[in-house]
């Protein structure tokens, strides 16, 4: 019963191509031994993620298990205490925020984090007109780029934002209609690794929903890492997911598996002290 | 290109304000309004001796620089977000440049206002790649802190007045403009602050000032999405400080005298008050607060010595009234 609440059994996967039927699929995103310390509180501990190229990857956890630090680190918007992080094959560690975008990783936010001043065209364009080329150019109108204007489109139709909605500030747009631009920023980048940190926070059923589905559809096309608390939405999307207890790596497998898993299991239902004191349960669970 | 491309070309159309009377705005926001204002700022060293209002042309001409001044700064904190406290320091500075020049006997502008602008340019982008990594309230105390500096070291130069400043014999020698003259000199400054809106507006809509407008509404994000933050930062920092600079060689030949007290911090607070009267991040609103404050400066003057007082009471109605600013009660939105 009490699973049925916390880990709902898996659903069959949405419509879509199965990149599951892929035979060989390469690491493209890796961490290994990654630390972050605040104070005497390891928010990230150790953690060894590896994302394959093309997959679904969900980043689950209890509150407060490191999930969001996982994704700042990631992002380049904090640095690791200790650890490295590889992009494709390449050390990016070191390599800051802006360097990240452009070696094809890019991040959406928790905490809704569109240009609420601007209209929603006026988000669309900043975010395109980031990739597209050098900001430093100051006599042509940007407004009436036509090359960014039909980027801009394509990004808002992929990401199913309503012509009608283009002129509307977007700090005035529903909260379900702002996660939407939110997404679209981040997909603006075309990135290679698509980090999505709990892109269904505060929605409702019918949001949900709809961005499942809007995840979906990118399935194949690339690399999605997915911080969730939705379950259903996490159980229906992933192909694979790591489970994060107290900034450690406790299990990386397919869903089937997760659901399954003891460790997993009583993190969720609540038995951290057994969690925390034994060290063989997390050594087996990174050997997963 | 689709037809569906050319339909979304089509600019954002604002909302129309609800509130005022609408017909006067609109008629303030129409070319002709600012064509009107422009033919009456041509004519008006013409027809001022007339009416024996032969002085005021230098005040009209004192209005066009701070202006400048003042709009400069509108770069950097209306479209940047960027709140430098130390903005007159770099006035000062391409005032004692060229005052400095003046005083060595050098009065050729074809050297003396490059090297200004290099100066101002050079400093700037030291005090800028320092501050612009700082934001809100540190950013405001460190750029005051610089300008303090550099406000300082004009002091301490004894050789060059000091404290009592610098008196310069003449005006800079430009070819073919004799800045001695009072109707050339308007004309020139008139010039110059025609181009220089006109320049502005264009970057303020191209892609580096759309950038811009990201970073001042949210700088995180901006970096999310792949921008060179600080770059644009700075170069706005630099830009901006510039042509304070070249105010202040123009404030210079317009006084033919200098002082630290130019570069004092209440100079730069005077400035931003102008920005935050007319508008920020308006069009016009460094020289609408330009000209509202000097204006009212010179007629209170005549009146009473606390002229400051009025003026605080005027800022206090804008901030009520027209949180964006004189030029907000008809800009649209």
């Amino acid at each position: 019963m009490i699973r049925s609440t916390f880990l709902p059994a898996p659903t069959p996967k949405l419509e879509g191509p199965s990149l599951q039927k892929v035979a060989v699929r390469s690491p493209i995103l890796q961490t290994h031994a990654l630390v972050k310390s605040y104070g005497a509180l390891r928010a990230c501990d150790g953690v060894g993620l590896n994302v394959l190229e093309g997959e679904i990857h969900a980043l689950i956890g209890p509150n407060g298990a490191g999930k969001s630090t996982l994704i700042n680190l990631l992002s380049g918007l904090i640095q690791p205490d200790a650890g490295q992080i590889w992009l494709d094959g390449v050390d990016v560690t070191n390599t800051d925020m802006r360097g990240r975008v452009r070696a094809g990783l890019s991040r959406s936010f928790q905490t809704t984090n569109v240009f609420s001043q601007l209209s929603v065209l006026d988000n669309l364009l900043l975010a395109v007109q980031a990739r597209e080329g050098s900001s430093f150019r100051f006599w042509r109108r940007r407004d009436k780029d036509p090359a960014l204007l039909l980027h801009a489109r394509t990004l808002a139709e992929c990401c199913r934002l309503p012509e009608a909605l283009w002129n509307e500030q977007a700090g005035l747009l529903p909260h379900g209609t702002q996660r939407q631009l939110e997404f679209a920023l981040a997909l603006a980048a075309q990135p290679q690794v698509l980090l999505l940190d709990e892109p269904m926070a505060g929605m409702g059923p019918d949001e949900s929903a709809n961005m499942t589905a809007l995840i979906n559809s990118l399935r194949g096309k690339l690399t999605i890492v997915l911080v969730e608390h939705d379950m259903e939405a996490v159980f229906s999307l992933a192909d694979r997911i790591s489970v994060l207890v107290y900034g450690r790596l406790v299990a990386t497998d397919t869903p089937e598996k997760i659901a399954q898993h003891t460790v997993v299991r009583q993190a969720y239902l609540g038995d951290e002290s057994a969690l925390m004191v034994s060290g063989d349960v997390t050594a087996r669970g990174k050997s997963c | 290109m689709s037809p569906q491309v050319k339909q979304c070309a089509e600019p954002v159309e604002p909302k129309e304000r609800k509130l005022g009377p609408s017909q006067w705005w609109k008629f303030m926001r129409s070319p002709w309004f600012a064509l009107g204002l422009l033919s009456l700022l041509l004519v008006f060293p013409l027809l001022a001796p007339l009416w024996d209002l032969g002085f005021y042309v230098s005040v009209v001409r004192r209005i066009f620089i701070v202006g400048l001044a003042a709009s400069s700064l509108n770069l950097l904190l209306g479209y940047g977000g960027l709140v430098a406290l130390g903005h007159s320091a770099f006035v000062g500075l391409g005032a004692y440049v060229v005052a400095v020049c003046g005083a060595e006997g050098l009065f050729n502008a074809a050297l003396t206002w490059p090297l200004a602008i290099l100066i101002c340019a050079l400093t700037a982008t030291l005090i800028g790649a320092i501050s612009v990594r700082t934001r809100g309230v540190y950013f405001i105390m460190i750029t005051l802190a610089f300008a303090q500096m550099i406000y300082y070291v004009c002091i301490s130069l004894r050789q060059y007045g000091g404290d009592d400043g610098i008196t310069m014999l003449r005006p800079s020698e430009l070819p073919g403009l004799n800045l001695a003259n009072d109707t050339s000199f308007y004309y020139f400054a008139l010039a110059i602050v025609v181009v220089f809106l006109f320049l502005s507006d264009r970057l303020v809509q191209s892609r580096f000032g759309r950038a811009l407008q990201g970073v001042r509404e949210n700088s995180e994000r901006m970096q999310a999405l792949g921008y060179p933050v600080f770059a644009i930062k700075l170069f706005t920092f630099v830009l901006a400080s510039t042509i304070a600079g070249l105010a202040g060689i123009l404030l210079a030949n317009q006084n033919l005298f200098v002082s630290p007290m130019m570069m004092h911090w209440t100079e730069s607070a005077s400035l931003i008050i102008m920005v935050l009267v007319g508008g920020v991040g308006a069009r016009f609103g460094g020289m609408v607060g330009a000209a509202v404050i000097l204006l009212f400066e010179e007629f209170l003057r005549l009146y009473t010595d606390y002229w400051h007082i009025p003026l605080g009471l005027l800022l206090l109605l804008v901030v009520l009234w027209a949180p964006r600013g004189l030029t907000g009660m008809w800009r649209r939105t």
